[in-house]
């Protein structure tokens, strides 16, 4: 009985302990001293003759972790997923606007939608390991875009960095599909990082996984915004406030005859769209009184 | 449970013992459908076996017997060189049918936009409703004509049967691939090819050959395009597809045609080994398919 009650005295601590280190963020230096990863402007992302999203115009800054939160079908998973020209899979999608990546458009035909992702990665919803070794899901990518040099030392690098190796380390022949959940996605997290991108992007990475998990991701987004640039979209708001440095909050608006599309509501510091809000909106939601 | 809780479902209700006799008819009947197809399955395999038992034996597989051409009687039967053609001529159609069906196939999942998509499956499916004879005359008049009767030729006929079949179930089996391992492979920075063949390919390889198997065990038995392009063979066992080759659909079809008893035994036991082929490939087939199955239910998760 005692043993329990101390078990979740310390747990609890934990969890006062992580709260803590997130509230003692440092401030970040203004705006205009950072460099832009990401420069949106007037993005529309229509599926057929449905707007998902309608004139987001916003910038995505360098080694930082930007959170994009919102109610479920507000366009968030549409919105990334425009970095990486992952929509053009989608037949009947379209989006005008312009995403310039440091300086360059990488929206338009002539760019070369498999170069895009070679430098802004992605990491998915649900765990989506391929069906082959551990060692084989990091090193498959590397040999595709002929980093075959080293090819061990990035395969550790890579699950070092995503906080796998330890436990990887004496089974790495065998099957990736064996790991549990949070060591799937941990896995593909090490599998987008060792080819070395630019930008990570995320959707909702943790939602298909469990509180330990979900904490083990968070901790590796704090320990690898050094290198990276990460974009992650969650509808955890919790989480968002965890890890994120910036935040933007997407809503869902109403036209007069019912139709829906998602829209940019308000962009800043985290500490700010959680603490001091300048739009109702955010602050409905970021209490809770919305979606 | 007592007697009295079940009392409620017992209410005196007319129509329900109505619902009742119906239901016991309607499976009666399925039964009785289902029952009737075992049944002449049963006739034929058992008349085959009956009749073709008798000579099942090493010999039937190392010798063969030229047609019609029976001496003393001391000699023992064999089918070896209808083995043989049609070994060869299935491996032929394989060769061809197989590449071709899996390209066809990964170019409509893959790539292809829907109305192509639609167009190529439709055609596929026309393909495969073509009769063999139909099959057999387009070959005659496109390779045999002037050239002469071939293996190649009965080869390339049986293909043309093999390539729906091939292309149809490696389109079902792609279709099964979760986008999610395409989204994988894309996200890393792989081109489209990489992920088609590294990726995607590698999970259907179950799935192919179990249409492979049932695409073999089927035309393994076809005997309308073989008469037309592959069927003035010379003696023996040959093993040359450049000349024409004995089959066992075709051997059937001869022997059974004789007026000796050994040698329409003989049409039987051919008859009875095309069957018992048939049987265990397309058991091979099932078991491959609930393989490959669990294999891509388990990437897919």
């Amino acid at each position: 009985m005692s043993e329990i009650r101390e078990e979740s005295v310390s747990a609890s601590s934990t969890i006062e302990h992580a709260v803590r280190v997130e509230t003692k963020r440092q401030p970040l230096p203004p705006r205009e001293r950072l460099e832009q990863v990401f420069d949106i402007q007037d993005l529309t992302a229509i599926y057929g003759s449905k707007p998902a999203l309608k004139n987001v115009s916003m910038a995505v800054y360098e080694n930082l972790v930007t959170a994009i939160i919102g109610p479920s079908g507000c366009g968030k998973s549409t919105f990334i997923r425009c970095f990486n020209r992952m929509n053009d899979l989608v037949p009947s999608f379209r989006q005008t606007g312009t995403i310039r990546y440091h300086g360059q458009d990488i929206s338009g035909k002539d760019v070369d939608p498999v170069a895009v992702r070679r430098t802004i990665g992605m990491v998915f919803q649900r765990p989506n390991p391929f069906p082959k070794s551990i060692y084989d899901n990091v090193a498959w990518g590397l040999r595709v875009l002929g980093m075959k040099d080293n090819l061990s030392d990035r395969v550790e690098r890579a699950l070092t960095q995503a906080a796998l190796w330890d436990e990887v380390r004496d089974r790495l022949k065998s099957s990736a599909l064996g790991l549990s959940g949070g060591q799937q996605q941990r896995l593909c997290i090490a599998r987008a990082i060792a080819v070395e991108p630019d930008v990570v992007l995320m959707d909702e990475p943790a939602s298909a996984l469990d509180p330990i998990a979900t904490q083990k991701i968070e901790q590796l987004l704090h320990e690898l915004k050094s290198e990276y640039s990460f974009v992650i979209v969650t509808h955890n708001m919790q989480q968002a406030a965890r890890v994120a440095d910036m935040t933007a909050f997407f809503s869902i608006s109403r036209g007069p005859e019912g139709e829906r599309w998602g829209e940019l509501v308000e962009y800043d510091e985290t500490e700010k769209i959680f603490t001091a809000p300048s739009d109702k909106r955010t602050e409905d939601y970021v209490t809770g009184r919305f979606g | 449970m007592s007697s009295s809780e079940l009392s409620v479902l017992r209410r005196p209700n007319d129509r329900l013992g109505r619902r009742r006799a119906i239901n016991i008819f309607m499976e009666l009947v399925a039964w009785l459908a289902a029952a009737l197809a075992v049944f002449f399955l049963g006739i034929v395999v058992w008349s085959v076996a009956r009749k073709g038992f008798s000579q099942l034996s090493l010999d039937l597989f190392t010798k063969s017997q030229p047609i019609g051409q029976f001496g003393t009687g001391s000699e023992k039967l064999g089918l070896a060189n209808a083995f043989v053609g049609t070994l060869v001529i299935v491996g032929i159609a394989t060769a061809i049918a197989l590449p071709f069906g899996i390209l066809i196939a990964i170019y409509v999942n893959e790539f292809a936009g829907k109305r192509i998509k639609n167009a190529v499956t439709l055609t596929l499916d026309v393909l495969a409703g073509v009769p063999a004879i139909v099959v057999g005359f387009f070959v005659y008049g496109l390779i045999v004509v002037g050239r002469g009767q071939s293996g190649y030729a009965a080869g390339f006929a049986l293909s043309v049967l093999m390539l729906p079949l091939v292309s149809r179930a490696t389109i079902e089996v792609l279709a099964l691939v979760p986008d999610s391992l395409r989204e994988a492979a894309l996200g890393v920075g792989a081109p489209r090819w990489r992920t088609t063949l590294g990726i995607v390919l590698p999970q259907t390889i179950g799935g192919v050959l179990t249409g492979a198997t049932l695409a073999v065990a089927r035309i393994a038995g076809e005997t309308a395009p073989v008469l037309l392009v592959c069927s003035l063979v010379g003696q023996g066992i040959n093993w040359n597809p450049s000349q024409a080759l004995m089959t066992v659909p075709l051997a059937i079809f001869e022997l059974s045609d004789q007026a000796d008893a050994p040698e329409q035994a003989l049409a039987w036991a051919g008859a009875l080994v095309l069957i018992l082929f048939i049987l265990f490939t397309s058991l091979l087939a099932r078991w491959l398919a609930t393989r490959s199955r669990r294999k891509i239910a388990q990437a897919g998760r």
